[in-house]
């Protein structure tokens, strides 16, 4: 293929392009819509994720203790903790701050406070660090099983709820990502259809006149692909400034919400869609030239 | 140049348009292809440029079977032979000079290339002040020139045409076989299917006959032998 033949190649695609109006428009439409979708759950699915992680690396196991356990065992408890495979920092905490915590956050007149009447029903417990922030549901259960031990608590147990709604997101969003990817396809089939059917007379002497396959097919595949690329480079733009957007408003609004807000991620996403909206046309135009242009 | 062996061809509707023929053309030839309407003239000229294959027998063109070639390998096969139909088959909506350089960039010619060869062509076709005219703008006989043009652009060394003058008055026609006759004469193999009487009695060239798929006649200097 030489690089002049390629140059009228490429105009004759985006010819076709023109004069199929709003049927490319259509497909157009549809491949921005499927991508943006695509971007939209990614994005969701990667910010619930780091979320998760954020999450994930300060937590810590806190064991609650009976109440009313004897000093000694309080001490011979924290020995047996620090003792366990993969804990790292063990802080006893006594109940006497817990209530100064409780204190403090809700003030001293408050009506929880004022109806404890000066006693404590809080109980002791330790604050435990893993080694590895991944062991923490193993070591948790491990703790779980000491007879002083009342209760263990641990961060594990939201992330894994929040994994669980990711879960499912990603689900929905693969199968509504494989129904409009259909659709983009087909659309991008028959836009490319109609160009066969309009130049047909021109293929049919092309083959007379000795034409490669290849010579023949490439206008129709760069249209398809045109097709994609321009339905990806919308849905990109789209995605870009209502994330940057969204981040902006969720900034204030809730400062301490954790936000993925890497360029690196970004970028690669954004690359990646566009790369999936050139395979959908690629796809479409070759459905479409299987079955209407035998060669 | 071509050698038939055995060729029958049928269609899928049962028609048998060619049973057994045999024969064979040398390079430089000029021959007519005359009969009946349905006696398989058409068939033959579309099995020549490989628009469709034999259901038995071999057909050898340039001394290459086209049975056995590959889907890859017609293009260039159809590059080496210029076909003619009666009704043109030009592009509508492109000059004569534009339908003609259209081969030649199907076929990735250079550009400054395109342009030389095309006017040269239009010039030994006599069309050399009418390469910006559309169809439309043109003669039959004209657009038949501009479609021989295109037909031996490429330099094709077998031209094979399909009632080349169905659809043009007896002067025209003349003029027409006059032209393919100039371009034998430089060599190429003509092959052309016709009815035109006046013309085949008058040219004096080679004359083969078919009947319901069947070789009746091969005669050097013949003529055409049916009352139309």
């Amino acid at each position: 293929m030489k690089i002049s033949t390629f140059g009228s190649l490429v105009a004759e695609g985006f010819r076709s392009l023109w004069r199929n109006g709003w049927m490319s428009v259509a497909s157009i439409g549809t491949v921005t819509i499927t991508l943006f979708i695509f971007g939209l759950f990614y994005l969701l699915v990667l910010n619930t994720n780091y979320i998760a992680s954020t999450v994930e690396s300060d937590v810590e196991i806190a064991a609650f203790l009976n109440v009313n356990l004897p000093e000694e065992s309080v001490k011979e408890v924290g020995e047996r903790l620090n003792k366990i495979m993969g804990v790292g920092e063990v802080t006893f905490v006594p109940k006497e701050k817990s209530l100064e915590q409780l204190t403090k956050t809700f003030g001293r007149d408050h009506d929880l406070v004022a109806a404890l009447d000066g006693k404590n029903p809080l109980p002791d417990y330790y604050r435990i660090k893993t080694v590895d922030p991944s062991q923490i549901g193993t070591v948790a259960r491990l703790i779980g099983r000491m007879v002083e031990v009342d209760e263990v608590r641990y961060g594990q147990e939201y992330i894994e709820k929040l994994f669980a709604v990711t879960h499912w997101i990603r689900i929905a969003g693969i199968a509504l990502m494989v129904l409009l990817s259909a659709a983009a396809v087909f659309l991008i089939a028959t836009t490319i259809r109609l160009t066969v059917f309009a130049r047909r007379r021109e293929i049919a002497i092309m083959r007379l006149v000795g034409a490669t396959n290849w010579f023949i097919r490439w206008p129709f595949v760069l249209e398809g692909t045109f097709l994609g690329l321009i339905g990806a480079s919308i849905a990109v733009l789209m995605l870009l400034f209502s994330y940057l957007g969204v981040i902006e408003q969720l900034r204030t609004a809730i400062p301490f919400m954790p936000l993925m807000t890497d360029t690196v991620l970004l970028k690669q996403l954004l690359i990646g869609m566009i790369l999936a909206g050139v395979a959908l046309g690629i796809c479409g135009s070759t459905l479409s030239l299987r079955r209407f242009l035998k060669v | 140049m071509i050698q038939l062996f055995n060729v029958t061809k049928t269609y899928p509707n049962g028609v048998r348009a060619l049973n057994d023929i045999s024969l064979t053309i040398s390079k430089g030839e000029f021959v007519f292809m005359v009969g009946p309407s349905g006696a398989g003239k058409s068939t033959l000229v579309r099995l020549l440029y490989r628009e469709e294959l034999p259901d038995r027998g071999q057909i050898m063109v340039k001394s290459k079977s086209i049975c056995r070639m590959k889907p890859e390998e017609v293009p260039y096969l159809r590059r080496s032979v210029g076909v003619v139909f009666q009704d043109f088959k030009l592009l509508a909506e492109r000059t004569a000079f534009e339908n003609i350089a259209f081969t030649l960039q199907v076929v990735e010619c250079p550009r400054r290339e395109v342009y030389e060869r095309t006017v040269k062509v239009l010039e030994q076709v006599g069309l050399k002040d009418k390469g910006d005219n559309y169809p439309h703008q043109l003669s039959g006989g004209e657009q038949q020139r501009v479609a021989i043009a295109r037909a031996i652009v490429n330099n094709p060394e077998l031209i094979v045409a399909d009632e080349p003058t169905g659809n043009l008055d007896p002067d025209t026609s003349w003029d027409i076989m006059g032209l393919f006759e100039k371009i034998n004469k430089r060599g190429t193999t003509i092959v052309v299917a016709t009815h035109a009487k006046e013309v085949v009695d008058g040219m004096k060239k080679r004359v083969i006959a078919l009947e319901q798929g069947k070789v009746v006649r091969d005669e050097l200097r013949g003529g055409y032998g049916y009352e139309n």
